[in-house]
């Protein structure tokens, strides 16, 4: 774990999609070693946001930031940062689970092969860490036996499972989510959850929900956004029971969504 | 409101005769134009081979002779020789030296248009390219007679420029296009959220592509490579114009050959009609048809055998 007591900061950030502002100067300090929830209604910004973190959202080409992101102290707009770098310390996890279409043990050590020379590569560290990762979200006892099967076919819950593990090989520091188990059904949501709790103080997890229960159950921290800006951001406790914004407070009763 | 609401209908709601006939007839129609294509190519293997059949029990022909002996001279006096296995190896060597050029050029142009390529130039090289496709076969063989043969002879200082090569080179331009546009297909069809999942786990675009993109879109890319290989396998005159037509076993990418496809368009029509030469022909011709059978057959085993892994 990092010394830093936040893994991420913004300040005055703005995001626009063409001429869309999607972000408006959206100051937050997010702490590291903890959950952090992000909701508000949709199109509200919290996966713009998430997707700034590791400037995933650069890929649809038109899109322009103001601002700064400091990720463990690093400014990640600077031009000398590497993208490749970047989301080797941050990892993310995806709304509907996206495991490669190559085998199990191919997935959790693609992270490895992209980012280590071939020559450091030997067999048995590439089969301890997909040991390692597996045992970690608890999937070594159902597929240490199918690691060669191809990871489209597995199970919904497996396979986001999978898609958590395979960030861990590269040992990242923060891992965003973005609404992981919206695809999954009630076991499977747990699953994910409690899988959270277990890797939270190891990584810094941010993760985006529509759920509001989820948020509160799932997360130490909680930032409410609207339309494109940060309204509240408190421990979750206090954010659900003492919302200091009227906004907020109409949010969590359900007023609108 | 006052009415009692009335109970729901799920009986079948009444249709008139001619609605009901018109779906029959329309389901029909489909069905036939769905099961026309076996039909036709039934129909035309039948014809073929029915041309062919009787030269099979004729005397003085012999099977083993027409598929493995090289000496092919339909028109001799006295010691007429029907064998194909020089024009087949023609052609195989042709197709062969073709692909080799044609798989990484429209490979690599596929990747660079589905993955690296901006917007517009994108939409610019694929018109290109499809004008490329779109010229006549004949037009081909006449660059090779003319200029690639010349390019030929001063590069390389052999005798004649009409080859294995010349050949090769230009069977590779027209297959280009089709690997291309089908191949690009493939990877476009690949989901966006595998290369989000890679881009995510900081691969660079190269790794992405040799990474994610080859595997999840490995059959099609295969179906690409192979209609490349049947439009090498059955073009006939640019060949016939750029391979300088000998019949004999090539020993050097710089030696003429001829192809099995070259070789009925050139004489079929010298042949007399019913004479055991016009059958010779179409027996070439049923050939092809299985070379290309087998070719297709392979790589549908292939596919399915990826597919089960």
């Amino acid at each position: 774990m990092s010394a830093e007591p936040h893994a991420i900061e913004t300040r005055g950030l703005s995001l626009w999609y063409g001429s869309f502002q999607a972000l408006f100067d959206v100051s937050t300090d997010i702490r590291s070693g903890i959950i952090t929830s992000l909701i508000g209604p949709s199109g509200c910004g919290k996966t713009t946001l998430l997707r700034c973190f590791n400037r995933v959202n650069e890929r649809y080409g038109n899109v322009r930031t103001a601002g700064e992101i400091r990720i463990l102290g690093e400014s990640i707009y600077d031009p000398d940062v590497s993208l490749i770098e970047l989301r080797k310390a941050v990892g993310m996890v995806f709304q509907r689970p996206n495991p490669l279409p190559i085998s199990v043990y191919e997935n959790v050590v693609f992270g490895l092969r992209v980012h280590t020379p071939r020559t450091d590569l030997k067999r048995s560290v590439l089969d301890e860490a997909v040991e390692k990762a597996l045992t970690e979200v608890g999937l070594w006892k159902d597929l240490k036996d199918r690691l060669k099967t191809k990871a489209t076919g597995l199970l919904l819950e497996q396979q986001q499972k999978l898609c958590l593990a395979r960030l861990l090989p590269l040992k990242p520091e923060v891992i965003l989510m973005d609404e992981p188990a919206s695809a999954l059904d009630v076991g499977g949501t747990r699953a994910i959850e409690e899988l959270m709790f277990e890797l939270a103080g190891k990584y810094t997890i941010v993760i985006v929900t529509h759920n509001m229960a989820q948020a509160r159950r799932a997360s130490d921290e909680c930032i409410f956004m609207l339309m494109g800006k940060v309204v509240e951001h408190a421990r979750t406790e206090d954010l659900f029971l003492n919302p200091q914004n009227p906004k907020t407070a109409e949010y969590i009763e359900g007023r609108y969504a | 409101m006052s009415s009692v609401p009335s109970p729901i209908r799920i009986a079948r709601a009444e249709r008139s005769r001619a609605a009901v006939l018109a779906e029959k007839a329309l389901e029909a129609l489909i069905r036939l134009s769905g099961v026309s294509a076996i039909l036709f190519v039934a129909a035309i293997f039948f014809f073929v081979l029915k041309e062919a059949a009787p030269v099979l029990f004729s005397e003085g022909f012999s099977l083993g002779q027409f598929l493995f002996s090289t000496e092919w001279y339909p028109t001799s006096a006295n010691n007429v020789r029907y064998g194909t296995f020089a024009l087949t190896v023609g052609t195989l060597s042709v197709t062969a030296l073709a692909m080799l050029i044609a798989v990484p050029f429209g490979l690599g142009a596929a990747i660079y248009l589905s993955e690296f390529c901006k917007p517009r130039l994108r939409e610019t090289l694929k018109v290109v390219i499809e004008l490329l496709s779109a010229i006549p076969s004949v037009v081909w063989g006449f660059v090779g007679l003319t200029v690639m043969s010349k390019l030929i002879v001063n590069a390389t200082g052999a005798p004649v420029g009409v080859n294995v090569l010349n050949g090769g080179i230009i069977l590779a331009l027209m297959s280009v296009p089709v690997i291309v546009s089908i191949g690009e297909d493939a990877l476009k069809a690949v989901p966006d959220s595998f290369r989000e999942a890679g881009v995510a786990l900081g691969a660079t675009r190269w790794q992405l592509v040799y990474r994610v993109l080859l595997p999840a879109a490995r059959n099609g890319l295969l179906a690409a490579v192979l209609l490349g290989v049947g439009r090498a396998v059955g073009e006939t005159m640019a060949v016939l114009m750029a391979t300088g037509h000998a019949v004999h076993i090539p020993g050097s990418l710089l030696d003429s050959v001829r192809t099995l496809t070259a070789n009925i368009a050139a004489e079929l029509g010298e042949a007399p009609s019913g004479s055991d030469h016009y059958r010779v022909l179409f027996l070439t011709g049923t050939l092809l048809f299985l070379i290309t059978l087998v070719v297709n057959l392979t790589a549908d085993f292939v596919v399915r055998g990826i597919r089960r892994k």
